[in-house]
């Protein structure tokens, strides 16, 4: 089990979470100017690196709040939180 | 043939070429069906199966092997039902008993949902010409008569999907099988062999480099499973592919108990009885994103307090081991088979938490993309391009895993 470092509560067990997949996605500034190819990116593709990835988890047992986590995925290390709106490690 | 007989060697252990007519990255089951039937149906024999690690050493060695067909859309149900069609004469195409069971599988139905779902699929599963039944609650329990169908119980059996065609099989019987038969035709298997990069010239594919050297081939086919990203994103692709964890066990050995396949979406669990004896159980995958080919002990919790409520027969039983693998999941929960942007680059991924069933079709029709260098019609559906144009092939309900 992870230790997942609330932002707001400090680290707690991952099973007081949910995960929120890859993390800095902003909704597209004029979703009109988008052609399919890249609408579907945005809908579907996401990053899937084998090392560090900046995700999203939500502490959905606690506070409620989402942040971010910079975790490798490959050791499963969790490398640090931070608020939404920060720009982290 | 018992399970101790075995030669000491099934296959060649080649030196890497420096040059091949079609490379396979991957020596999986997918690899390896797909290099045997490229030879076997399409003449391709100068090819060369590439692995990083040990044949069928990844999910192809970690599944619970659970075979079926009864897919919800006429595109899945299609091309799993001619995989369990070369499933019924694989034994005998490979000279090599692969310990095919067709024992019978459910899917369990645990509230209104479910049994419309269900009911849904059984229906389309008619009309798609795969056999398909439904269950209700006395009739799962005449088929297993294990499961607790009290209406007491936090999850109460509604009913069941039933396939008797569908059953299991011995997945490394299976991998070598199709290893063993490539070989005799003059694949070239080989292992300890990672791929550390892509040539791409002028828009197409024109070898890959490797820890044994570099090898020069107009055609590379991925069939990596959960390192499919890592793969494609050397050619400058990406994929809209997710890769977990999915963790699976198995108990002690124990008496026949169990005769059939037992599947629950609702509660996350898929349990058989495998032929030495041991119950082989499935879980969920893990929620986060992770290449470390294991998983959390409290998703293994969760599977054995479902398994426990279903079966309380089994609350005496041992774990003995649980391990992980790394499924690549899409969007919609089907594979994406076919061809790439990138010329004689050729894509087959994202069987995600089911691909163990799909072996031998996976590799009939990718076989066939890479020979004629076009979709087979059974995998047009499955195209790269569905993510654009937005025809997805929504297959959550009968996936039958949690993601």
């Amino acid at each position: 089990m992870l230790l997942v470092p609330c932002p707001w509560c400090g680290p707690r067990d991952e099973t007081e979470f949910h995960y929120g997949g890859q993390a800095h996605i902003p909704y597209p500034s004029d979703p009109d100017s988008l052609d399919d190819r890249a609408w579907g990116e945005y809908l579907f593709v996401r990053d899937n690196p084998k090392g560090p990835f900046r995700e999203r988890w939500c502490h959905s047992a606690g506070c409620r709040q989402w942040f971010n986590v910079l975790r490798d995925t490959a050791s499963h290390q969790v490398l640090a939180g931070y608020k939404i709106g920060e720009a982290g490690p | 043939m018992a399970l101790s007989e075995h030669p000491p060697f099934l296959w060649r252990d080649p030196e890497p070429r420096r040059a091949y007519d079609a490379v396979i990255v991957g020596g999986g089951g997918h690899g390896l069906a797909t290099a045997y039937y490229l030879a076997s149906q399409h003449g391709m024999t100068d090819v060369a199966v590439l692995e990083r690690g040990w044949l069928g050493g990844g999910n192809m060695g970690r599944n619970t092997t659970i075979i079926r067909s009864n897919y919800l859309w006429d595109e899945s149900a299609a091309i799993y039902e001619h995989s369990l069609k070369l499933w019924e004469g694989l034994s005998e195409e490979l000279d090599y008993d692969i310990l095919f069971s067709q024992r019978g599988v459910m899917n369990l139905a645990h509230n209104l949902t479910d049994v419309r779902e269900g009911t849904r699929r059984v229906h389309a599963n008619r009309l798609n010409g795969v056999d398909a039944q439904w269950l209700d609650t006395d009739g799962v329990k005449e088929l297993c008569p294990i499961i607790d169908v009290s209406p007491e119980v936090r999850y109460p059996v509604l009913g069941a999907t039933y396939q008797p065609r569908g059953g299991i099989a011995k997945h490394d019987h299976v991998a070598w099988g199709y290893a063993r038969a490539a070989d005799a035709l003059g694949v070239d298997l080989i292992q300890n062999c990672e791929v550390t990069g892509l040539d791409v010239e002028a828009g197409s594919v024109t070898g890959v480099r490797t820890t044994r050297g570099p090898i020069a081939a107009r055609r590379v086919a991925l069939a990596a499973a959960g390192h499919s990203s890592v793969l494609a994103h050397m050619a400058g692709l990406r994929l809209p592919l997710q890769s977990h964890p999915l963790q699976a066990l198995v108990s002690e050995l124990l008496e026949p108990v169990l005769g059939c396949v037992v599947m629950s979406n609702a509660v996350h669990v898929y349990v058989s009885q495998a032929h030495k004896g041991e119950l082989v159980m499935g879980a969920g995958v893990d929620a986060y994103n992770g290449y470390g080919q294991r998983g959390a002990a409290h998703v293994i919790e969760a599977q054995m307090a479902a398994a426990l409520e279903l079966f309380p027969i089994f609350s005496r039983a041992h774990v003995l081991r649980t391990w992980g693998g790394i499924v690549d999941v899409t969007p919609d929960a089907s594979p994406i088979v076919g061809l790439t942007p990138v010329g004689g680059l050729f894509l087959n991924c994202g069987w995600g938490t089911g691909g163990f069933k799909g072996t031998p079709g996976s590799g009939w029709v990718y076989a066939h993309t890479i020979a004629h260098d076009e979709p087979h019609p059974l995998c047009a559906p499955f195209a790269l391009e569905r993510f654009t144009d937005g025809a997805l092939i929504d297959e959550h309900g009968a996936a039958a895993v949690a993601h």
